[in-house]
């Protein structure tokens, strides 16, 4: 299950749609939202989806995981809105019978889900400047985000 | 011609001042859609850094465009 939230995240809530007798392990992932990136001093951010295809290729992302790794369920949910610092930005939550299939499928799903969802991000900055995330085009930033890009398989 | 659906988000809506249209476009392609959209509003990505998503999943940026399909040009990504 991978769904989009305009409203807070509720770790707790979520958790407890998880237990299984089944499960010896339970892994969870928090995203927050850090003061700094790429050096420069962040305040908040928006979060902007394109939200059918989102939760589409959420989910197919933790349906991946089930065929990858031998785990009991998976769930994942990503803010959309404004954001501030600490703010929960997105949760993934696995369980397995043992640790080391539940430690890989989340974190599977969280970097599938950075390089895939169709998700974007404004950042605001404490000087007052903000910007898209990896939208910049000239020199260094814009040729590294293309070589990013270019890291991502196509579908 | 033929009628295409066009949605806007992040970068690009910002850019275009709308969150969506419909075209009559000539167009073959949204590789081609978008190189004209780019010159008509000034987009600052380049056609190498979109991808596309046609009614609802994504597609190849060739894929050829029909009447009354829905298109999204989608800018790079940042989740997480």
């Amino acid at each position: 299950m991978f769904k989009l939230s305009s409203v807070s995240i509720d770790p707790a809530a979520l958790r407890r749609e998880l237990p299984d007798q089944r499960a010896g392990a339970c892994v969870t992932f928090e995203g927050w939202v850090r003061d700094r990136n790429e050096g420069r001093a962040v305040r908040g951010l928006d979060y902007e989806a394109y939200l059918p295809l989102a939760e589409k290729e959420g989910e197919r992302i933790t349906l991946e995981a089930r065929s990858k790794y031998p785990i009991l369920a998976a769930v994942g949910v990503h803010r959309t809105g404004s954001l501030v610092l600490g703010d929960l930005a997105v949760w993934v939550g696995v369980t397995a019978g043992h640790r080391g299939a539940a430690f890989d499928a989340c974190r599977y799903i969280i970097d599938e889900a950075k390089a895939r969802l169709p998700i974007w991000k404004r950042e605001h900055y404490t000087d007052g400047s903000s910007e898209w995330v990896n939208c910049a085009v000239r020199g260094d930033v814009a040729q590294s985000n293309q070589k990013a890009l270019g890291e991502i398989s196509p579908r | 011609m033929k009628a295409v659906h066009v949605q806007y988000f992040a970068i690009l809506r910002e850019q275009r001042g709308l969150t969506a249209e419909k075209l009559e476009t000539d167009a073959s392609d949204p590789a081609t859609l978008y190189a004209q959209l780019r010159e008509q509003h000034g987009f600052t990505l380049p056609v190498e850094r979109v991808r596309a998503a046609i009614n609802g999943d994504f597609a190849p940026i060739s894929q050829v465009l029909r009447d009354g399909d829905t298109l999204v040009f989608i800018p790079p990504v940042a989740g997480g």
